[in-house]
């Protein structure tokens, strides 16, 4: 069945197969394989949407329940002229990039984190942050780019 | 020729920054290549069947309802094999596909190709496979006695003789951890039009890979050429085969493109685990506290297949005794072969184990004598100039043991005790534990690892420099998995030349040669030795070519004068260095395990603070605090990076992660039950680095990443010990150990 | 695959009804773990995502479409407690109330505090209209509720304002994405009057009757009184050893966190 779609400020309008999630989609049919695939179970965070401004799990979404939906992945946070969204360069500059399997995730999370809660504490970095899985950092450089970015202390 | 530089040239982004990584912002922005992003015109899907029985006769295989399925384009099975039927990195015991046997419970029997992923799916369900199911072999000292072994070892170093007036014995077990890289297996296999194929792939090895693919394809070495693909992290996983066989052989058969993914639960069956391990152990020393014997017996369960244990078993073998002086040991270890899934490699590679019991005994044995646990340690403490108790080989290198254990003590505690936030307090959000239940525990350890392969094993990396106009390619085979090491190439390149323009190219394994795998610690001193060679090597014949004494982007310079762009300098010929880097030769163990056995050494101490709740067995790691020898920090971040992941893997070994068997088989192959920690989990971690530089490494770096797990875990533990006066000698270390159900 | 998007109540309710074999589809999260790991491939869908009636909260009512990330608000801290616990906050984000009554688990997060608070789940179909089912007629096994076919759950009511005195706790195997190896909700009258409900220690969440009964006869309970409430419930509920816990930790869990949810309540 054709389902519409805003994905990253663009319409779209795209076949989707039986009950396959948003996140087989969105690799697979759009072009946009920057949301990952590490579990397919919800518990790792990897594959973080906004789906109409929260994040969720876009493994979990049934890709024929998302028609009408508006849809941000990793792809739609960087600015224009590649410019990053402050959570990737905080990111960037604290090395909490190593494999970058989670970073997609992590990014989704953690933009939409700063859009409510501009200044957050560690322990609320951790809190929101709680859904996404990371092997590779231990967490740490994570909370420290993203606690406070504008430069404060944690 | 080998050039040497000891003193990094001053360059913006050199040795000792911690410059952004290339790769950061395509993986930022999800760009990044993963090698499950992959895509290729006319691609086809591949799936694998697997045994669902721990041990089984396979007595038929039919296909022909899965070739039935519209959109099928393969069905193979082990009579599909062209070359050698089995593969296998240190014996090739293990089919590509079973033929008449399984003998591990997720074992590949049958793989097939289709149009998508869902298509590929259904037809490996609809492939009927019957089996007849065999008892498995799950108890590893009764494969022991059976002489199921892989390998055994026995070290015998000193007088036999020697005893000690006070004895401490103990039993310990380790469970079987997995890796759980977020990057499942995947790939992509493109057959060339003249019967050889290029495979796009995840994998710390890629040489290694290619030698057992050519074998079991029946091809020439130049028909099948592996390159790197972008890789989710690696930890051991893709240190032995998985699907690689699998893809090329789709991909020839069908002549098409095969893409492969494994999903969660497939990765947790198709990849090798951490070996289960069982210890027995005597300590006895003197009453002032020297150790004088060390007496260990451990098995370590291998699974199915040998894959890679008659190596980690050598590790477990060797530190056995830990960094510790001790003037009588003997060790008799076996790698046994059993039918639960087979184990390799995993970050720490065989010392985790033994670190494990080794600590958690010297514990024991410091409350037998009444002293302290950290002087207990700094009295036997192992340093350069001392002989490793096991091998009685000499530590000619850096191995600053007091020094780290001096270092991680003398960090401050936490001067506040648990507050009222559920975050902080064992049981977290699910307010099971108020403030006044939690009792603290602060625990102690020491681990040691050696850097490199060892046992004579021809441990090799080569590295290619190349200068441009533009600046300097340093072209590699090593896997960046991760860990940052091509940002430590980069700068590794730049302190070399003086160079700051330098771009890492990963060379498929038809270009360049073997890199050597990545672990063992091994590829910043291994890699970054050649890229230093390579690259010091460019710079000298540069400067040749100009009569000039010191390059920088802009060209070669003569005192204040530029004497020739880059461009210049090249219009004579290419300026190519090609290095192949090995460290110092080891050798063979003699019949008792004595020998040069291994090339270098590395020690770190850890120190966890632990609240718990002794009442409901649960845990909330607060800190764990580490000194670290590593040699020099090329990158401060980077090496950061990797002790607060490491710390955090052995975390996830003490309290959390271990795979549950049944008779061989996994019920908790998913990450709803294979719990890894989240940033709830995480412990905060202050970490002194400890720099006296190693010879030979490059710029004096020496390989760390091991480390931070290996003694993480008996920290931990001894952390809980303390807090509720447990003895607790097995990981994962369960709620119902400490409530003592 | 078809799928069917009603936008009010009665559409769903035809649409399930036209469609006997329909698997209803909410937040997904336990859903599509089946479509992605367990080959479920439903013929028809009915997604009730946007069904406005199913979304609503008010004095007693919890419709079965409100999310986690909303009872982290709810006005009842038992339920905000336990809805805090549940995955994480992208599954707190789709997954819904109406989620734990459908999968029956006995480890569902909200059920303890339904249970406790003598919650009746109310369903409906077009054929049937309403029915109102006590939560113990509703959870009626691991994994099984009690809706017929073409019924659709609505949600959750509450007889009766629950008491300020209430708490819920859940023991995990780490601080986050656990699933409940034992749980557990502690609602307390004035009067002493308590009620107590357990999840993942039993086939269903379940009620200790008699450890409630012996403490709601105290007024203000000894400590005496405490540890004897916390041995009788660890008495009463009748767990399983399975690949995440053992029977006798649950059972001990269970005891552990009953006193402590008395003690929390009585201070």
């Amino acid at each position: 069945m054709i389902i519409r779609l805003t994905v990253n400020g663009t319409r779209q309008s795209v076949e989707v197969d039986g009950p396959e999630s948003l996140l087989h989609t969105l690799r697979e049919r759009l072009g946009l394989p920057g949301s990952k695939n590490a579990c397919e179970q919800g518990e790792c965070g990897s594959c973080t949407v906004l789906l109409d401004g929260e994040p969720v799990c876009s493994c979990l979404v049934m890709a024929a329940d998302a028609d009408g939906a508006d849809v941000v992945t990793v792809e739609g946070l960087a600015g224009p002229a590649g410019a990053l969204h402050p959570v990737q360069q905080a990111l960037l500059d604290e090395g909490a990039v190593q494999c970058g399997f989670c970073t997609p995730g992590v990014v989704v999370s953690a933009a939409h984190l700063l859009s409510i809660n501009p200044r957050p504490a560690p322990d609320e970095v951790r809190e929101a942050l709680a859904g996404n899985l990371c092997r590779c950092t231990g967490y740490g450089a994570i909370v420290r780019a993203l606690a406070g970015p504008a430069g404060e202390a944690p | 020729m080998s050039t040497r530089l000891d003193t990094p040239i001053r360059v913006e982004g050199g040795v000792g920054a911690s410059p952004t990584r290339p790769d950061g912002i395509p993986k930022l922005r999800g760009e990044f290549a993963f090698s499950s992003d992959l895509q290729a015109d006319r691609q086809l899907w591949g799936a694998t069947v697997r045994s669902p029985h721990a041990r089984a006769r396979i007595v038929s295989i039919d296909i022909a309802p899965a070739l039935a399925i519209g959109g099928v384009h393969a069905v193979l099975t082990a009579g599909d094999v062209p070359g050698n039927p089995r593969f296998g990195q240190e014996r090739a015991d293990q089919p590509v596909l079973a033929r008449d046997e399984v003998h591990f419970w997720g074992e590949a029997v049958c793989i097939v190709a289709a149009d998508d992923r869902e298509t590929a799916r259904r037809a490996a369900a609809a492939v009927v496979v019957s089996y007849e199911p065999r008892e498995p072999l799950t108890d590893p000292e009764e494969a022991a006695r059976r002489g199921e072994t892989f390998r055994t070892i026995e070290v015998v170093n000193g007088d036999q003789a020697r005893r000690g007036e006070v004895v401490v014995e103990g039993y310990y077990e380790t469970g079987m951890q997995d890796q759980a890289m977020l990057g499942t297996e995947s790939g992509l296999a493109i057959p060339d039009s003249e019967g050889g194929v290029d495979l796009y792939i995840s994998t710390q090895w890629m040489h290694v890979d290619h030698r057992q693919i050519v074998a079991c394809l029946g091809l020439r070495p130049e028909q099948v050429r592996l390159h790197l693909a972008g890789i989710g992290g690696a930890f051991g996983a893709r240190e032995d085969l998985t699907l690689q066989i699998h893809l090329c052989l789709l991909a020839l058969h069908t002549g098409r493109p095969v893409k492969m993914v494994y999903d969660r639960a497939e990765s947790f069956a198709g990849h090798v685990h951490r070996h289960p391990a069982r210890l027995w152990y005597r300590h006895e020393a003197d009453r002032e506290g020297n150790l004088v014997r060390v007496e260990a017996r451990v098995i370590l369960d291998g699974g199915a297949y040998a894959e890679t244990s008659a190596a980690v078993l050598a590790n477990s073998a060797y530190f056995a005794a830990g960094p510790y002086r001790c003037p009588s040991v003997h060790v008799t270890a076996a790698a046994v072969r059993t039918n639960h899934p087979p184990a390799g490699a995993m970050r720490g590679f065989g010392a985790n184990q033994v670190c494990f019991a080794c600590e958690a005994q010297m514990d024991r044995l410091a409350a037998a004598l009444g002293i302290d646990p950290i002087q207990l340690r700094l009295r036997n403490a192992l340093g350069h100039g001392d002989h490793l108790p096991t091998s009685g080989q000499e530590i000619t290198g850096s191995l600053p043991t007091a020094e780290v254990i001096r270092s991680v003590a003398a960090l401050p505690l936490p001067d506040e005790g648990p507050g009222d936030d559920p975050r902080h307090l064992p049981g977290g959000l699910g307010l099971t534990t108020p403030r006044s239940a939690v009792h603290r525990g602060i625990g102690f350890a020491v681990g040691i690892k050696n850097i490199f392969f060892s046992e004579a094993f021809d441990d090799y990396a080569e590295a290619r420099a190349v200068l441009t106009p533009q600046g300097l390619e340093v072209h590699t085979a090593a896997a960046e998995v991760g860990q940052g090491m091509v940002t430590v190439l980069q700068q590794i390149a730049r302190s070399a030349t003086g160079l700051s323009r330098v771009r890492v190219l990963f060379d498929h394994t038809g270009q360049i040669g073997s890199a050597g795998s990545t672990s063992a610690s091994r590829q910043t001193q291994m890699t970054g030795g050649a890229t230093l060679e390579a690259a010091a090597g460019v710079r000298a014949e540069a400067l040749r070519r100009a009569d000039a004494d010191r390059l920088d982007d802009a060209g070669a310079w003569r005192g204040g004068d530029l004497v020739a762009t880059l461009e210049e300098l090249l219009a004579a010929g290419p300026i190519t260095h090609l290095a192949r880097h090995r460290h110092a030769p080891t050798e063979k163990p003699s019949p008792t395990g004595q020998g040069n056995l291994h090339a270098g050494f590395c020690v770190a101490a850890h120190r966890a603070v632990v609240d718990v709740d002794p009442e409901l067995g649960l845990v909330r790691v607060i800190r764990v605090d580490t000194a670290q020898d590593v040699g020099r920090a090329l990158n401060p971040q980077a090496v950061l990076g990797q002790i607060e992941g490491g710390i955090l893997q052995g975390v996830g070994l003490a309290v959390m992660e271990g795979l549950v068997l049944e008779e061989g088989v996994v019920r908790n192959a998913s990450f709803t039950d294979y719990l890894i920690p989240t940033i709830l989990d995480a412990p905060e971690v202050e970490a002194v680095l400890i720099e006296e530089p190693e010879p030979g490494g490059p710029f004096g770096a020496k390989g760390m990443a091991e480390l931070p797990t290996i003694s993480a875990t008996p920290a931990v533990v001894a952390a809980i010990r303390a807090a509720t006066g447990r003895p607790l000698t097995r990981v994962p270390v369960r709620p119902e150990d400490i409530v003592g159900l | 695959m078809e799928v069917i998007h009603p936008s009010s109540l009665d559409e769903a309710l035809d649409a399930l009804t036209a469609h006997p074999g329909a698997v209803v589809l909410a937040g997904g999260t336990d859903l599509m773990v089946l479509v992605n790991c367990f080959g479920l491939r439903p013929e028809v869908v009915v997604a009730v995502r946007r069904v406005p009636e199913l979304r609503e909260i008010d004095g007693s009512f919890i419709g079965a479409g409100v999310t986690w990330a909303r009872l982290e608000g709810a006005p009842w801290p038992a339920l905000a407690q336990a809805a805090r616990t549940v995955g994480s906050p992208q599954i707190r984000h789709t997954g819904t109330l109406g989620g734990n009554l459908g999968t029956a688990s006995p480890a569902g997060d909200g059920l303890p505090f339904l249970a406790a608070a003598d919650a009746v789940v109310e369903v409906a179909s077009r054929a049937g209209g309403v029915r109102r089912l006590r939560w113990d007629e509703f959870l009626v096994g691991p994994k099984r509720n009690g809706l017929r076919p073409g019924e659709l759950i609505l949600g959750a009511r509450l007889p009766g304002p629950p008491p300020r005195r209430q708490g819920f706790a859940k023991v995990g195997a780490r601080n986050a994405m656990a699933i409940a190896v034992a749980s557990a909700c502690l609602l307390r009258e004035e009067d002493g009057a308590t009620r107590l409900a357990l999840g993942s220690v039993g086939p269903t969440p379940l009620r200790a009757r008699r450890a409630e009964e012996m403490i709601s006869a105290e007024r203000r309970p000894s400590p005496a009184a405490v540890a004897e409430f916390g041995r009788l419930v660890s008495e009463e509920v009748r767990p399983i050893t399975d690949h995440r816990s053992t029977e006798t930790y649950r059972r001990h869990a269970a005891g552990v966190l009953a006193r402590r949810l008395l003690e929390r309540c009585l201070a």
